[in-house]
């Protein structure tokens, strides 16, 4: 199957970048392989048929969020030392952890069965999304922008050079 | 069609690295990369869970599109601290970081 093919190089692209975004040691090549993984992530999303997610995917994280760590790591050049261990004390601990942790979850997750409906999703769900945000969820959508505002200001203020 | 368990266990990997990002990394913007990476995860999640739960309805997007939301704020926030931290000590070590420790 075509899409399956797709979805494995995809998949396996999005975790390597990520993985690379853990193990490499340069911050900034760690900053591009992020946004490398946010796009694996729009293109399964791509393949979820989430098109509005996919697009809104590549717009604020690789958009925003991406730049804005590149801005951050530049910012912050001076504060990282050389010839320090890249990983804290913990590493080999935290590895078996997580490695349970990965087990675990794949073990349940393939073991579950999971009710699947067949349905498709509707031509003008784009509509429908932006008439739930007006109807339904208005609420947490007002709480969204006094978050976002809050944050916003908050940044500022605590980035801000003070005298 | 692709199964819903193949994208649950992309993102379960995907959570796990980024777990291990933010537990084992000295440096602050790595950390909040792992985050950025564990949030990227839940949200395929909720996106597969809606394609395959039940795609006529918009639930599971909204929730895809509130966790992105709160994520931009957050790393707005997450890097003018580092910012601020770093003006203040000269570093973006995490472990430089233990005035709180007695």
């Amino acid at each position: 199957m075509l899409l399956q093919a797709i979805f494995i190089l995809v998949s396996l692209a999005t975790l390597g970048a990520a993985l690379l975004v853990v193990l490499t040691r340069n911050l900034f090549h760690s900053a591009l392989f992020l946004a490398a993984s946010f796009f694996g992530v729009a293109a399964l999303y791509v393949l979820l048929e989430a098109e509005f997610l996919a697009v809104v995917q590549v717009l604020i994280y690789v958009g925003a969020i991406a730049t804005l760590i590149v801005f951050a790591i530049m910012l912050s050049r001076g504060g990282v030392q050389r010839g320090v261990p890249l990983f804290n004390a913990e590493w080999a601990i935290v590895a078996v952890g997580v490695a349970l942790l990965g087990g675990v979850l794949i073990v349940l997750l393939t073991q579950v069965a999971w009710p699947v409906s067949q349905a498709a999703p509707p031509a003008d769900l784009i509509a429908r999304l932006g008439q739930a945000f007006v109807g339904p969820y208005v609420i947490p959508f007002e709480v969204a922008s006094a978050l976002l505002v809050t944050a916003l200001i908050g940044a500022i203020l605590i980035a801000r050079e003070r005298e | 069609m692709i199964p819903l368990s193949w994208f649950l266990i992309v993102a379960a990997f995907l959570f796990c690295i980024g777990l291990y990002g933010v537990l084992v990394r000295r440096n602050a913007i790595a950390v909040l990369m792992g985050i950025e990476l564990m949030l990227n995860a839940v949200n395929l999640n909720l996106v597969a869970f809606w394609r395959y739960g039940g795609p006529t309805e918009v639930t599971g997007q909204v929730f895809a599109i509130i966790v992105i939301t709160v994520a931009a704020a957050e790393a707005a926030v997450g890097l003018a601290l580092i910012i601020a931290m770093y003006r203040n000590r000269q570093t973006v070590n995490v472990e430089d970081l233990d005035t709180l420790k007695g």
